[in-house]
């Protein structure tokens, strides 16, 4: 591995110790702080287990019951606590059911290292028992892969496998390790990986770039912000206020940036795309300068590209030069960490207010008060509202809460209604959309923030997607709270079958178990609710609740979720009905 | 949006795998690798792609912004053919007894400027360096008289304008 630089410090002594390929992984793991994975044993990766239970009081392991749990579990642990998730499984099918989180986390940009195990070297090519190449099945889902055939290579490539999974825009990286480099014998060393040849994770920022989009900011008669994931990842919300303040800009996030700013704070005016709030959409065609931040324009949040805010000047704040002009062209491109170019720019822009242009948001708002949050979150029809739902976790939780949520109308509804104070509180499954990401990521997100509460709320296809892993709050205890938005329905496709298809309901009616003897089977405090009158109850007594709790809401069978930018439209003809 | 003949040139580290990654970034798009070279290039264990494309150079600019986004990848650059030297090598295989009894094939080999790479009892072989255009006339040429085996490889390009890695690699080096 001529690639990797090896730059010992004079001061560190030699702390060579010859020991198993296997071990060697626990003290590579250990030495990047990792106390907790999540995986499932089997054939290629049992010398690795057998160092895990010599290991356990260093080294949780959580036995998920299905490895794409441990996936979506390490991606919900990595979401809220900033650090890398880890999850282990076996080789072929033990490896291939990473194939999903290794997607969701590669197009959501998620720091995660998965470690697989595969047959022998000897036996490579062979098609031996349980042997897949998962290298290349991954290599498109991945920031980086690798596979491991002699143990001396272990040190190098997991300290080289987790600095690329943080650093820059994070992502997942795959390491496939050969039985044989787990029981061979090295002498093992641990240097933390400071940089690899080739690879540049966040570009310099350009000074040039920052004083033109400062030009443009205070120039601006119509400025308006939208951030996205960049700015947790970056760790940038202070410095994104501070501009926010500072300009008087109105500012909007993407469904992966909701909680990086206060979504009570005044200048904060909801959140954009496919089913965003109508202001952030239709502003978007008004406004003179689109001020984007860490986002990557996805078509869900874009519309039709033809009629996307052409009349604005575009300033594209990003880590990752590939997003430059990818979808949506950038007048200024400020490229590197968003912490450090706001900061650069924060001086430079005047301080400012835009009391008009902020007021036609507040307007907007207003007519999507009228149309369509009040009946959501206050109804007054009989069938419970996901939206009512979600008003009682914000009241109860006094949007302390960390959020999961899994795919569909659900995820919808909680990311358009939750309250957030606390930035990384919002964990869903943006751009890749994968049912049954919920359930697992908040069992990683609870045991990654156990101080806080966290609630996921799901729809009836995607919890049983994955709901084996109620197992493992069985098991381990894990105080996470379930809300099922049940409506009997896949809601979401049967909303677009019902305005796109002429409400031919293909296969999306769902006859479901009892829920409640599921969860009780699990022995977690369980509870249904279908009246409204008991609904503030019943949530109230779920977040008090010191253990797992699992509560089913009836709701609402064919109800749909408004506004709502048809597939291919613009943002300016979102729809309020 | 018109298409165009794209050279795009990949310098990078020297891995198993790289392939697989760099292909995967043309798959997902539907875009065809016309020709694909992998070779040493001018730096020590640093390797060069050379893969020709005919797209939209628009597309041509994000395909190279992924790939160069990939950890292994040192740099990557596109070039149109106006804007590089390229060649292609040819090996054409013929039965020997046409050599003697055709007398147009001596001429052929003359004017193509191919040499004969080896002479068997059977058969010979031509091997011809050049453009595209010229190794298909003398394809074209050939192929009334029969060729037994033909074999182009990809394009091999280097640019006008200089691809500074060199310096890339040290920049890299002291971040």
């Amino acid at each position: 591995m001529e690639t990797l630089r090896a730059q010992k410090k004079d001061s560190e002594k030699d702390t060579t110790m010859r020991i198993s390929g296997a071990e060697a992984i626990i003290h590579c793991l250990l030495a990047e702080g990792v106390d907790l994975i999540y995986g499932y044993p089997g054939g290629a990766i049992m010398p690795v287990y057998d160092e895990l239970y010599k290991f356990q009081d260093k080294l949780t392991h959580i036995l998920t019951r299905h490895e794409q749990g441990a996936t979506h579990a390490a991606q919900g642990y990595a979401r809220v606590s900033g650090k890398v998730g880890v999850a282990m499984a076996t080789s072929g099918p033990g490896a291939t059911n990473l194939v999903t989180g290794l997607a969701d986390a590669q197009i959501d940009s998620t720091p995660m290292v998965c470690i697989t195990g595969q047959v022998p070297r000897h036996l490579l090519g062979s098609d031996a028992f349980q042997e897949t190449d998962i290298v290349g099945i991954s290599t498109p889902v991945t920031k980086w892969n690798y596979q491991v055939t002699k143990a001396a290579e272990i040190p190098e490539i997991i300290a080289k496998a987790f600095y690329i999974a943080k650093s820059g825009r994070p992502g997942p990286v795959l390491i496939d390790i050969t039985k044989n480099a787990q029981f061979d014998e090295l002498d093992f060393t641990y240097e933390k990986c400071k940089g690899v040849r080739s690879y540049k994770p966040v570009p310099e920022p350009d000074i040039k770039a920052i004083e033109t989009a400062a030009e443009l900011i205070n120039k601006a008669k119509k400025p308006y912000i939208v951030f996205g994931q960049g700015v947790i990842l970056g760790e940038a919300e202070n410095e994104l206020k501070a501009l926010v303040e500072k300009a008087g800009i109105p500012a909007a996030w993407t469904i992966l940036g909701l909680s990086a700013m206060d979504t009570d704070h005044p200048l904060n005016v909801g959140m954009v795309g496919m089913h965003g709030n109508y202001g952030p959409n239709v502003l978007t065609n008004e406004c003179d300068l689109l001020i984007a931040i860490g986002m990557r324009f996805d078509d869900r949040v874009t519309g039709s590209l033809d009629t996307y805010a052409k009349q604005a000047k575009v300033i594209h704040f990003e880590i990752d030069p590939a997003e430059i002009n990818k979808n949506v062209k950038a007048d200024v491109a400020v490229l590197g960490n968003a912490k450090q170019t706001l900061d650069l720019l924060l001086p430079l822009v005047n301080k400012n207010e835009h009391k008009e242009w902020k007021a036609a948001f507040d307007k907007k708002y207003q007519t999507e008060y009228e149309t369509v949050i009040k009946k959501d979150i206050t109804p007054t029809k009989e069938g419970l509202t996901m939206g009512e739902v979600v008003e009682q976790i914000n009241i109860s939780s006094e949007h302390k809460a960390v959020i999961v949520t899994d795919v569909g109308q659900h995820q919808m509804i909680a990311c358009r209604y939750a309250k957030f104070k606390q930035s990384k509180s919002n964990i869903t499954s943006g751009g890749l959309g994968t049912m049954g990401f919920a359930l697992p990521a908040a069992i990683g997100a609870k045991m990654g923030a156990m101080e806080r509460e966290v609630v996921a709320i799901i729809g009836d296809g995607g919890y049983q997607m994955t709901i084996q892993e109620l197992g493992v709050i069985f098991q381990h205890n894990v105080p996470v709270k379930i809300v099922v938005l049940n409506n009997d329905h896949l809601g979401m496709v049967r909303q677009w079958q019902e305005l796109f298809f002429e409400s031919r309901y293909a296969s999306t009616v769902m006859v479901n178990p009892d829920f409640v003897k599921i969860a009780e089977g699990y022995h977690i405090k369980s509870r249904r609710v279908s009246e409204r009158s008991e609904l503030k109850e019943a949530v109230a007594e779920m977040i008090a609740s010191k253990g797992p709790y699992f509560l089913e809401v009836k709701v609402e069978k064919e109800d749909n979720v408004f506004p709502m930018i048809p597939s291919g439209a613009s943002v300016s003809d979102i729809r309020l009905k | 949006m018109e298409k165009q003949w794209y050279t795009i040139s990949v310098y990078s580290e020297n891995n198993v795998g790289l392939l697989n990654r760099i292909s995967g970034i043309f798959l997902k798009r539907h875009i065809n690798i016309e020709s694909l070279n992998v070779s040493k290039s001018e730096i020590e264990n640093v390797s060069k792609f050379t893969i020709v494309v005919v797209a939209p150079e628009e597309w041509v600019r994000k395909i190279v912004g992924q790939i160069e986004k990939q950890v292994e990848v040192i740099k990557a650059y596109y070039h149109t053919d106006d804007e590089t030297i390229y060649q292609e090598s040819a090996l054409f295989k013929i039965a020997s007894d046409l050599l003697f009894d055709e007398r147009q094939i001596q001429n052929i080999i003359k004017e193509s400027n191919s040499q004969i790479v080896t002479v068997a009892r059977d058969f010979f072989v031509l091997a011809k360096t050049g453009r595209r255009h010229e190794i298909d006339q003398m394809h074209d040429a050939l192929e009334p008289y029969g060729i037994k085996q033909f074999v182009r490889s990809g394009r091999i390009a280097v640019s006008k304008a200089s691809m500074p890695i060199t310096s890339i690699l040290e920049e890299f080096q002291n971040q």
